[in-house]
Protein backbone atom coordinates (compact mmCIF):
# COMPACT_ATOMS: atom_id res chain seq x y z
CA UNK A 1 0.00 0.00 0.00
CA UNK A 2 2.81 2.37 0.89
CA UNK A 3 4.35 1.62 -2.49
CA UNK A 4 1.15 2.67 -4.30
CA UNK A 5 1.02 5.96 -2.47
CA UNK A 6 4.70 6.51 -3.09
CA UNK A 7 4.14 5.99 -6.79
CA UNK A 8 1.27 8.50 -6.78
CA UNK A 9 3.46 11.01 -5.06
CA UNK A 10 6.31 10.43 -7.45
CA UNK A 11 3.98 11.28 -10.35
CA UNK A 12 2.82 14.37 -8.49
CA UNK A 13 6.42 15.45 -7.93
CA UNK A 14 7.42 14.94 -11.52
CA UNK A 15 4.46 17.10 -12.56
CA UNK A 16 5.97 19.75 -10.34
CA UNK A 17 9.26 19.30 -12.14
CA UNK A 18 10.86 17.44 -9.28
CA UNK A 19 12.54 14.05 -9.60
CA UNK A 20 12.61 12.16 -6.30
CA UNK A 21 13.70 8.50 -6.02
CA UNK A 22 10.75 6.19 -5.30
CA UNK A 23 12.63 4.43 -2.46
CA UNK A 24 13.19 7.71 -0.70
CA UNK A 25 9.48 8.59 -0.79
CA UNK A 26 8.54 5.08 0.27
CA UNK A 27 10.91 5.16 3.22
CA UNK A 28 9.51 8.42 4.50
CA UNK A 29 5.93 7.24 4.10
CA UNK A 30 6.65 3.92 5.76
CA UNK A 31 8.23 5.62 8.73
CA UNK A 32 5.20 7.91 9.17
CA UNK A 33 2.45 5.39 8.47
CA UNK A 34 3.83 2.21 9.98
CA UNK A 35 6.30 3.61 12.47
CA UNK A 36 4.39 6.57 13.85
CA UNK A 37 0.85 5.48 12.94
CA UNK A 38 0.11 8.72 11.10
CA UNK A 39 -3.10 8.53 9.03
CA UNK A 40 -2.40 7.96 5.32
CA UNK A 41 -3.70 11.34 4.14
CA UNK A 42 -1.66 13.21 6.74
CA UNK A 43 1.46 11.25 5.84
CA UNK A 44 0.97 12.14 2.16
CA UNK A 45 0.54 15.79 3.02
CA UNK A 46 3.64 15.78 5.15
CA UNK A 47 5.87 14.23 2.50
CA UNK A 48 4.45 16.50 -0.19
CA UNK A 49 5.10 19.66 1.74
CA UNK A 50 8.62 18.55 2.74
CA UNK A 51 9.67 18.30 -0.89
CA UNK A 52 7.71 21.29 -2.04
CA UNK A 53 9.72 23.41 0.37
CA UNK A 54 13.06 21.84 -0.49
CA UNK A 55 12.84 22.12 -4.23
CA UNK A 56 14.38 25.02 -5.99
CA UNK A 57 11.98 27.39 -7.66
CA UNK A 58 10.90 26.99 -11.26
CA UNK A 59 12.34 29.06 -14.12
CA UNK A 60 11.54 32.74 -14.13
CA UNK A 61 9.68 33.56 -17.35
CA UNK A 62 7.80 36.45 -18.93
CA UNK A 63 4.03 36.43 -19.42
CA UNK A 64 4.29 36.33 -23.22
CA UNK A 65 6.33 33.11 -23.00
CA UNK A 66 3.44 31.21 -21.46
CA UNK A 67 2.47 29.09 -24.46
CA UNK A 68 1.84 25.64 -22.99
CA UNK A 69 -0.14 24.17 -20.14
CA UNK A 70 1.07 22.21 -17.12
CA UNK A 71 4.40 24.03 -16.98
CA UNK A 72 5.84 25.11 -13.62
CA UNK A 73 7.22 28.60 -13.75
CA UNK A 74 7.95 31.70 -11.68
CA UNK A 75 6.72 35.18 -12.60
CA UNK A 76 7.60 38.70 -11.54
CA UNK A 77 4.32 40.52 -11.95
CA UNK A 78 2.01 43.27 -10.88
CA UNK A 79 -1.58 42.54 -9.89
CA UNK A 80 -3.59 44.51 -12.45
CA UNK A 81 -7.09 43.62 -11.36
CA UNK A 82 -8.82 41.39 -8.81
CA UNK A 83 -12.20 39.90 -9.67
CA UNK A 84 -15.04 39.07 -7.35
CA UNK A 85 -14.90 35.40 -6.45
CA UNK A 86 -16.81 33.20 -8.89
CA UNK A 87 -16.68 30.10 -6.79
CA UNK A 88 -16.37 28.90 -3.21
CA UNK A 89 -13.23 27.02 -4.22
CA UNK A 90 -11.45 30.13 -5.44
CA UNK A 91 -9.72 32.43 -2.95
CA UNK A 92 -8.69 35.05 -5.50
CA UNK A 93 -8.70 35.48 -9.24
CA UNK A 94 -7.91 38.33 -11.57
CA UNK A 95 -5.22 39.61 -13.87
CA UNK A 96 -1.48 39.89 -13.41
CA UNK A 97 0.96 41.33 -15.87
CA UNK A 98 4.52 42.28 -16.70
CA UNK A 99 6.14 44.27 -19.49
CA UNK A 100 5.22 41.59 -22.05
CA UNK A 101 1.53 41.01 -21.39
CA UNK A 102 -1.34 40.32 -19.06
CA UNK A 103 -2.63 36.93 -17.92
CA UNK A 104 -5.40 35.59 -15.72
CA UNK A 105 -4.51 33.96 -12.42
CA UNK A 106 -6.40 31.83 -9.93
CA UNK A 107 -5.55 31.12 -6.31
CA UNK A 108 -7.48 28.23 -4.76
CA UNK A 109 -8.85 28.22 -1.23
CA UNK A 110 -7.21 24.86 -0.58
CA UNK A 111 -3.80 26.28 -1.52
CA UNK A 112 -4.07 28.43 1.60
CA UNK A 113 -1.92 31.29 0.33
CA UNK A 114 -1.71 34.85 1.63
CA UNK A 115 -3.87 37.22 -0.48
CA UNK A 116 -2.34 39.55 -3.05
CA UNK A 117 -3.37 43.18 -3.45
CA UNK A 118 -4.27 45.17 -6.54
CA UNK A 119 -1.46 47.37 -7.95
CA UNK A 120 1.18 45.61 -5.83
CA UNK A 121 4.08 43.69 -7.32
CA UNK A 122 5.07 40.14 -6.41
CA UNK A 123 7.50 37.42 -7.25
CA UNK A 124 5.31 34.34 -7.70
CA UNK A 125 7.52 31.28 -7.34
CA UNK A 126 6.25 27.94 -8.63
CA UNK A 127 2.97 28.60 -10.32
CA UNK A 128 1.58 26.22 -12.91
CA UNK A 129 0.21 27.21 -16.31
CA UNK A 130 -3.24 26.17 -17.46
CA UNK A 131 -5.22 26.50 -20.66
CA UNK A 132 -8.91 27.00 -21.35
CA UNK A 133 -10.14 27.39 -24.91
CA UNK A 134 -6.85 28.62 -26.23
CA UNK A 135 -6.31 31.16 -23.49
CA UNK A 136 -3.63 30.60 -20.90
CA UNK A 137 -3.80 31.29 -17.20
CA UNK A 138 -1.66 30.49 -14.17
CA UNK A 139 -2.70 28.66 -11.03
CA UNK A 140 -1.24 29.45 -7.65
CA UNK A 141 -0.95 26.19 -5.71
CA UNK A 142 0.06 24.96 -2.29
CA UNK A 143 3.68 24.89 -3.38
CA UNK A 144 3.59 28.48 -4.64
CA UNK A 145 5.55 31.09 -2.75
CA UNK A 146 4.44 34.74 -2.92
CA UNK A 147 7.20 37.28 -2.30
CA UNK A 148 6.14 40.96 -2.24
CA UNK A 149 8.46 43.19 -4.27
CA UNK A 150 9.43 46.78 -3.55
CA UNK A 151 10.09 47.68 -7.19
CA UNK A 152 7.29 48.69 -9.53
CA UNK A 153 6.66 46.63 -12.63
CA UNK A 154 5.52 48.36 -15.81
CA UNK A 155 2.61 46.44 -17.26
CA UNK A 156 2.33 46.49 -21.02
CA UNK A 157 -0.98 47.00 -22.63
CA UNK A 158 -0.69 45.63 -26.12
CA UNK A 159 -3.14 47.49 -28.28
CA UNK A 160 -5.22 45.36 -30.60
CA UNK A 161 -7.40 46.30 -33.53
CA UNK A 162 -10.49 44.56 -34.80
CA UNK A 163 -12.94 45.26 -37.61
CA UNK A 164 -16.27 43.48 -37.67
CA UNK A 165 -19.99 43.66 -37.06
CA UNK A 166 -21.42 44.02 -33.56
CA UNK A 167 -23.61 40.94 -33.19
CA UNK A 168 -24.68 41.21 -29.55
CA UNK A 169 -24.91 43.62 -26.64
CA UNK A 170 -25.01 41.72 -23.39
CA UNK A 171 -27.10 42.24 -20.29
CA UNK A 172 -25.35 44.46 -17.80
CA UNK A 173 -24.97 47.08 -20.56
CA UNK A 174 -26.68 50.45 -20.89
CA UNK A 175 -27.54 52.53 -17.86
CA UNK A 176 -26.19 50.62 -14.86
CA UNK A 177 -25.55 51.32 -11.19
CA UNK A 178 -22.24 50.79 -9.46
CA UNK A 179 -21.46 50.24 -5.79
CA UNK A 180 -20.21 53.48 -4.19
CA UNK A 181 -17.68 51.54 -2.13
CA UNK A 182 -16.06 49.18 -4.60
CA UNK A 183 -17.29 50.39 -8.01
CA UNK A 184 -18.65 46.98 -8.95
CA UNK A 185 -21.76 46.87 -11.13
CA UNK A 186 -24.85 46.20 -9.03
CA UNK A 187 -27.14 43.29 -9.78
CA UNK A 188 -30.76 44.10 -8.91
CA UNK A 189 -29.58 46.93 -6.66
CA UNK A 190 -27.17 44.70 -4.74
CA UNK A 191 -23.39 44.61 -4.66
CA UNK A 192 -21.73 41.19 -4.45
CA UNK A 193 -19.50 42.48 -1.65
CA UNK A 194 -21.49 45.20 0.14
CA UNK A 195 -25.11 44.02 -0.25
CA UNK A 196 -27.91 46.53 -0.73
CA UNK A 197 -26.42 49.94 -1.55
CA UNK A 198 -27.69 53.13 -3.20
CA UNK A 199 -25.11 53.04 -5.94
CA UNK A 200 -24.30 55.63 -8.57
CA UNK A 201 -25.27 55.63 -12.24
CA UNK A 202 -22.86 54.82 -15.05
CA UNK A 203 -23.01 53.95 -18.74
CA UNK A 204 -21.22 50.99 -20.24
CA UNK A 205 -21.49 48.46 -23.03
CA UNK A 206 -20.42 44.83 -22.93
CA UNK A 207 -20.66 43.69 -26.51
CA UNK A 208 -19.60 41.09 -29.02
CA UNK A 209 -17.94 41.96 -32.32
CA UNK A 210 -17.54 39.31 -35.00
CA UNK A 211 -15.78 39.28 -38.40
CA UNK A 212 -17.13 35.92 -39.57
CA UNK A 213 -13.98 34.15 -38.35
CA UNK A 214 -13.33 35.33 -34.80
CA UNK A 215 -15.63 36.43 -31.99
CA UNK A 216 -14.28 39.19 -29.76
CA UNK A 217 -15.84 40.52 -26.58
CA UNK A 218 -15.52 44.26 -26.06
CA UNK A 219 -16.04 46.68 -23.18
CA UNK A 220 -16.92 50.33 -23.72
CA UNK A 221 -16.75 52.74 -20.79
CA UNK A 222 -18.92 55.80 -20.22
CA UNK A 223 -16.76 58.27 -22.12
CA UNK A 224 -16.60 56.06 -25.21
CA UNK A 225 -20.33 55.28 -25.05
CA UNK A 226 -21.27 58.95 -24.70
CA UNK A 227 -19.20 59.90 -27.75
CA UNK A 228 -20.32 56.96 -29.84
CA UNK A 229 -24.05 57.14 -29.21
CA UNK A 230 -24.29 60.87 -28.54
CA UNK A 231 -26.24 60.40 -25.33
CA UNK A 232 -24.69 61.68 -22.11
CA UNK A 233 -25.11 59.99 -18.74
CA UNK A 234 -27.48 62.78 -17.65
CA UNK A 235 -29.59 62.39 -20.78
CA UNK A 236 -29.69 58.63 -20.31
CA UNK A 237 -30.88 59.08 -16.71
CA UNK A 238 -33.56 61.47 -17.94
CA UNK A 239 -34.69 58.98 -20.60
CA UNK A 240 -34.97 56.25 -17.99
CA UNK A 241 -36.85 58.43 -15.53
CA UNK A 242 -39.34 59.66 -18.13
CA UNK A 243 -40.06 56.14 -19.35
CA UNK A 244 -39.89 54.69 -15.82
CA UNK A 245 -37.70 52.05 -17.41
CA UNK A 246 -33.94 51.70 -17.23
CA UNK A 247 -33.86 49.18 -20.10
CA UNK A 248 -34.91 51.87 -22.58
CA UNK A 249 -31.31 53.06 -22.70
CA UNK A 250 -30.06 49.56 -23.49
CA UNK A 251 -32.67 49.28 -26.27
CA UNK A 252 -31.44 52.53 -27.77
CA UNK A 253 -27.83 51.29 -27.73
CA UNK A 254 -28.77 47.99 -29.37
CA UNK A 255 -30.77 49.81 -32.04
CA UNK A 256 -27.74 51.90 -32.90
CA UNK A 257 -25.05 49.22 -32.81
CA UNK A 258 -26.21 45.68 -33.56
CA UNK A 259 -25.70 44.53 -37.13
CA UNK A 260 -23.39 47.44 -37.96
CA UNK A 261 -19.70 47.37 -38.80
CA UNK A 262 -17.13 49.07 -36.59
CA UNK A 263 -13.41 49.37 -36.31
CA UNK A 264 -12.15 49.25 -32.72
CA UNK A 265 -8.82 49.65 -30.98
CA UNK A 266 -7.70 49.11 -27.40
CA UNK A 267 -5.69 46.97 -24.98
CA UNK A 268 -6.66 43.35 -24.45
CA UNK A 269 -7.51 42.46 -20.87
CA UNK A 270 -8.46 38.85 -20.34
CA UNK A 271 -11.20 37.96 -22.78
CA UNK A 272 -12.10 41.57 -23.48
CA UNK A 273 -10.69 44.37 -25.53
CA UNK A 274 -11.11 47.60 -23.56
CA UNK A 275 -12.18 49.88 -26.38
CA UNK A 276 -10.33 53.21 -26.51
CA UNK A 277 -11.23 54.12 -30.10
CA UNK A 278 -14.29 53.10 -32.05
CA UNK A 279 -15.42 54.34 -35.46
CA UNK A 280 -17.87 53.14 -38.08
CA UNK A 281 -16.05 50.88 -40.52
CA UNK A 282 -15.15 52.78 -43.72
CA UNK A 283 -17.61 52.42 -46.61
CA UNK A 284 -16.70 49.95 -49.32
CA UNK A 285 -14.40 51.31 -52.00
CA UNK A 286 -14.84 50.60 -55.67
CA UNK A 287 -11.23 49.44 -55.79
CA UNK A 288 -11.96 46.64 -53.31
CA UNK A 289 -15.02 45.56 -55.29
CA UNK A 290 -13.19 45.60 -58.62
CA UNK A 291 -10.30 43.60 -57.20
CA UNK A 292 -12.61 41.01 -55.72
CA UNK A 293 -14.50 40.70 -59.02
CA UNK A 294 -11.19 40.06 -60.80
CA UNK A 295 -10.20 37.53 -58.18
CA UNK A 296 -13.54 35.73 -58.54
CA UNK A 297 -13.36 35.68 -62.32
CA UNK A 298 -9.90 34.15 -62.10
CA UNK A 299 -11.21 31.22 -60.08
CA UNK A 300 -11.03 28.04 -62.15
CA UNK A 301 -14.08 25.82 -62.15
CA UNK B 1 -18.57 27.96 -20.13
CA UNK B 2 -18.96 27.32 -23.84
CA UNK B 3 -17.41 29.98 -25.99
CA UNK B 4 -19.72 31.86 -28.31
CA UNK B 5 -19.96 30.58 -31.87
CA UNK B 6 -18.85 32.82 -34.73
CA UNK B 7 -21.55 34.23 -37.01
CA UNK B 8 -20.69 32.93 -40.49
CA UNK B 9 -21.32 34.94 -43.65
CA UNK B 10 -23.19 33.12 -46.40
CA UNK B 11 -25.40 34.32 -49.25
CA UNK B 12 -29.08 33.38 -49.32
CA UNK B 13 -28.74 31.15 -52.39
CA UNK B 14 -26.02 29.03 -50.83
CA UNK B 15 -27.86 28.90 -47.51
CA UNK B 16 -31.02 27.72 -49.27
CA UNK B 17 -29.09 24.97 -51.03
CA UNK B 18 -27.61 23.62 -47.79
CA UNK B 19 -29.14 20.49 -46.28
CA UNK B 20 -26.49 18.92 -44.08
CA UNK B 21 -27.37 19.51 -40.43
CA UNK B 22 -25.41 17.74 -37.73
CA UNK B 23 -24.08 17.76 -34.18
CA UNK B 24 -20.55 16.93 -33.16
CA UNK B 25 -21.56 15.31 -29.87
CA UNK B 26 -24.54 13.22 -28.88
CA UNK B 27 -25.45 15.47 -25.97
CA UNK B 28 -28.85 17.15 -26.30
CA UNK B 29 -27.26 20.53 -25.58
CA UNK B 30 -24.43 20.08 -28.07
CA UNK B 31 -24.34 22.84 -30.69
CA UNK B 32 -26.15 22.18 -33.95
CA UNK B 33 -24.43 23.00 -37.23
CA UNK B 34 -25.44 23.42 -40.83
CA UNK B 35 -22.68 22.76 -43.34
CA UNK B 36 -23.18 24.72 -46.57
CA UNK B 37 -22.07 23.60 -50.06
CA UNK B 38 -18.88 25.74 -49.96
CA UNK B 39 -17.99 24.38 -46.51
CA UNK B 40 -19.19 27.07 -44.09
CA UNK B 41 -19.94 25.30 -40.82
CA UNK B 42 -22.69 27.46 -39.39
CA UNK B 43 -24.05 27.45 -35.87
CA UNK B 44 -24.87 31.10 -36.23
CA UNK B 45 -25.04 33.45 -39.21
CA UNK B 46 -25.13 37.21 -39.76
CA UNK B 47 -26.78 38.58 -42.85
CA UNK B 48 -27.93 41.95 -44.09
CA UNK B 49 -30.63 42.41 -46.67
CA UNK B 50 -34.03 43.86 -47.43
CA UNK B 51 -36.98 42.75 -45.37
CA UNK B 52 -39.45 42.16 -48.20
CA UNK B 53 -42.37 40.45 -46.50
CA UNK B 54 -43.61 39.56 -43.06
CA UNK B 55 -46.68 37.79 -41.80
CA UNK B 56 -47.95 36.80 -38.37
CA UNK B 57 -48.88 33.15 -38.83
CA UNK B 58 -49.46 32.43 -35.12
CA UNK B 59 -52.85 31.58 -33.69
CA UNK B 60 -52.96 32.71 -30.07
CA UNK B 61 -49.45 34.09 -29.79
CA UNK B 62 -47.50 36.02 -32.39
CA UNK B 63 -45.41 33.85 -34.68
CA UNK B 64 -43.69 35.76 -37.45
CA UNK B 65 -42.60 34.45 -40.80
CA UNK B 66 -40.54 36.88 -42.83
CA UNK B 67 -38.30 37.04 -45.85
CA UNK B 68 -35.06 38.98 -46.21
CA UNK B 69 -33.61 39.32 -49.70
CA UNK B 70 -29.93 39.63 -50.59
CA UNK B 71 -28.49 39.90 -54.13
CA UNK B 72 -28.67 36.12 -54.61
CA UNK B 73 -32.05 35.11 -53.17
CA UNK B 74 -33.85 35.31 -49.85
CA UNK B 75 -33.63 34.01 -46.30
CA UNK B 76 -36.74 32.67 -44.61
CA UNK B 77 -36.98 33.58 -40.92
CA UNK B 78 -39.32 32.43 -38.20
CA UNK B 79 -39.60 34.17 -34.82
CA UNK B 80 -42.00 33.39 -32.02
CA UNK B 81 -42.22 33.61 -28.26
CA UNK B 82 -38.79 32.03 -27.79
CA UNK B 83 -37.16 34.79 -29.86
CA UNK B 84 -38.84 37.70 -28.05
CA UNK B 85 -36.45 40.43 -29.21
CA UNK B 86 -36.56 39.38 -32.85
CA UNK B 87 -40.34 38.85 -32.78
CA UNK B 88 -40.84 42.30 -31.32
CA UNK B 89 -38.56 43.81 -33.95
CA UNK B 90 -40.50 42.08 -36.74
CA UNK B 91 -43.80 43.31 -35.41
CA UNK B 92 -42.56 46.90 -35.54
CA UNK B 93 -40.51 47.00 -38.76
CA UNK B 94 -42.50 47.49 -41.98
CA UNK B 95 -41.08 46.17 -45.25
CA UNK B 96 -39.25 47.16 -47.33
CA UNK B 97 -36.38 48.02 -45.01
CA UNK B 98 -32.68 47.17 -44.77
CA UNK B 99 -32.15 44.89 -41.78
CA UNK B 100 -29.29 42.98 -40.18
CA UNK B 101 -30.18 39.57 -38.77
CA UNK B 102 -28.13 37.46 -36.34
CA UNK B 103 -29.58 33.99 -35.97
CA UNK B 104 -29.32 30.24 -35.92
CA UNK B 105 -29.81 28.05 -38.97
CA UNK B 106 -32.73 25.66 -38.86
CA UNK B 107 -33.67 22.82 -41.18
CA UNK B 108 -37.05 21.27 -41.83
CA UNK B 109 -37.78 18.15 -43.82
CA UNK B 110 -40.70 18.37 -46.20
CA UNK B 111 -42.92 15.40 -47.06
CA UNK B 112 -40.89 14.48 -50.13
CA UNK B 113 -37.61 14.43 -48.19
CA UNK B 114 -36.64 17.87 -49.41
CA UNK B 115 -34.82 19.92 -46.75
CA UNK B 116 -35.88 23.53 -46.28
CA UNK B 117 -33.54 25.89 -44.45
CA UNK B 118 -34.68 28.81 -42.37
CA UNK B 119 -33.27 31.07 -39.67
CA UNK B 120 -34.30 31.42 -36.04
CA UNK B 121 -33.29 35.03 -35.41
CA UNK B 122 -31.68 36.22 -32.18
CA UNK B 123 -31.48 39.83 -33.31
CA UNK B 124 -33.06 41.91 -36.06
CA UNK B 125 -32.20 45.58 -36.40
CA UNK B 126 -32.71 48.24 -39.04
CA UNK B 127 -29.45 49.23 -40.75
CA UNK B 128 -28.43 51.51 -43.62
CA UNK B 129 -27.42 50.85 -47.23
CA UNK B 130 -23.70 51.24 -46.38
CA UNK B 131 -23.97 48.33 -43.97
CA UNK B 132 -25.63 46.26 -46.71
CA UNK B 133 -22.73 47.04 -49.06
CA UNK B 134 -20.17 46.09 -46.40
CA UNK B 135 -21.93 42.79 -45.77
CA UNK B 136 -22.10 41.92 -49.48
CA UNK B 137 -18.39 42.63 -49.92
CA UNK B 138 -17.44 40.68 -46.81
CA UNK B 139 -19.67 37.72 -47.68
CA UNK B 140 -18.35 37.64 -51.25
CA UNK B 141 -14.79 37.64 -49.92
CA UNK B 142 -15.41 34.87 -47.41
CA UNK B 143 -17.37 32.75 -49.91
CA UNK B 144 -14.58 33.10 -52.45
CA UNK B 145 -12.08 32.07 -49.80
CA UNK B 146 -14.14 28.94 -49.02
CA UNK B 147 -14.39 28.11 -52.74
CA UNK B 148 -10.60 28.23 -52.96
CA UNK B 149 -10.27 26.08 -49.87
CA UNK B 150 -12.55 23.38 -51.33
CA UNK B 151 -9.58 22.16 -53.32
CA UNK B 152 -7.15 22.48 -50.44
CA UNK B 153 -9.06 19.99 -48.32
CA UNK B 154 -9.63 21.20 -44.77
CA UNK B 155 -12.04 19.23 -42.58
CA UNK B 156 -15.16 21.23 -43.47
CA UNK B 157 -14.14 21.53 -47.13
CA UNK B 158 -13.67 17.77 -47.43
CA UNK B 159 -17.04 17.08 -45.80
CA UNK B 160 -18.76 19.61 -48.05
CA UNK B 161 -17.17 18.11 -51.17
CA UNK B 162 -18.21 14.60 -50.22
CA UNK B 163 -21.76 15.55 -49.39
CA UNK B 164 -22.60 18.12 -52.07
CA UNK B 165 -20.05 17.69 -54.87
CA UNK B 166 -20.51 21.45 -55.28
CA UNK B 167 -20.47 23.05 -58.72
CA UNK B 168 -17.79 25.69 -58.23
CA UNK B 169 -18.94 27.59 -61.33
CA UNK B 170 -22.44 27.97 -59.86
CA UNK B 171 -21.12 29.58 -56.64
CA UNK B 172 -18.54 31.66 -58.51
CA UNK B 173 -21.45 33.03 -60.57
CA UNK B 174 -23.35 33.77 -57.34
CA UNK B 175 -20.40 35.73 -55.90
CA UNK B 176 -20.04 37.70 -59.13
CA UNK B 177 -23.76 38.55 -59.25
CA UNK B 178 -23.55 39.84 -55.68
CA UNK B 179 -20.41 41.89 -56.35
CA UNK B 180 -21.89 43.46 -59.46
CA UNK B 181 -24.70 44.97 -57.39
CA UNK B 182 -22.14 47.00 -55.43
CA UNK B 183 -19.82 47.76 -58.33
CA UNK B 184 -19.94 51.31 -59.66
CA UNK B 185 -18.05 50.67 -62.86
CA UNK B 186 -18.78 48.07 -65.50
CA UNK B 187 -22.27 46.64 -65.64
CA UNK B 188 -25.00 48.66 -64.03
CA UNK B 189 -27.62 46.88 -62.03
CA UNK B 190 -29.86 45.29 -64.62
CA UNK B 191 -32.16 43.08 -62.62
CA UNK B 192 -35.31 45.15 -63.01
CA UNK B 193 -38.10 42.88 -64.09
CA UNK B 194 -40.28 44.68 -66.63
CA UNK B 195 -42.74 41.86 -67.16
CA UNK B 196 -45.18 43.13 -64.53
CA UNK B 197 -45.50 46.60 -65.98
Amino acid sequence: MVRDIAEQLKVRFSEMGLEVPLEEIEKKLDELINGFRVPVEEAKRSVLSQYAKERKSADLVKVKDIQSEGRWISLKTKVVQLWPSESKLIAQSGLIGDDTGIIRFVSWIKSDLPPVEEDKCYMLKNVVTDEWQGRYSVKLTRSTEIVPLEEDIEVSSLVEEFVGAIVDIQSGSGLIKRCEFCNRALLKGSCGEHGKVDGSYDLRIKGVIDDGKIVQEILLNREIVENLIGITLDEAKKMAVEALDQSLVLDAFQERLIGRYFSIKGPRVGRYILVEHITSAPKISDKEVTELIKESEALGC
Amino acid sequence: MLSREVAKRVFAREFGEANMAFKEQDDQYAPQYLLTPTGAKCNRILFVGTLIEKEDIGNDVEYWRARVADPTGSFLIYAGQYQPEAAQALSSIDPPQFVAVVGKPNTYEMGGGEIVTSVRPERIHIVDADTYDLWILETARQTLQRLKQLNEGGEDATKAKEHYSPDIGHYKQMVLEALKTISKCGEKVSFIDLSDI
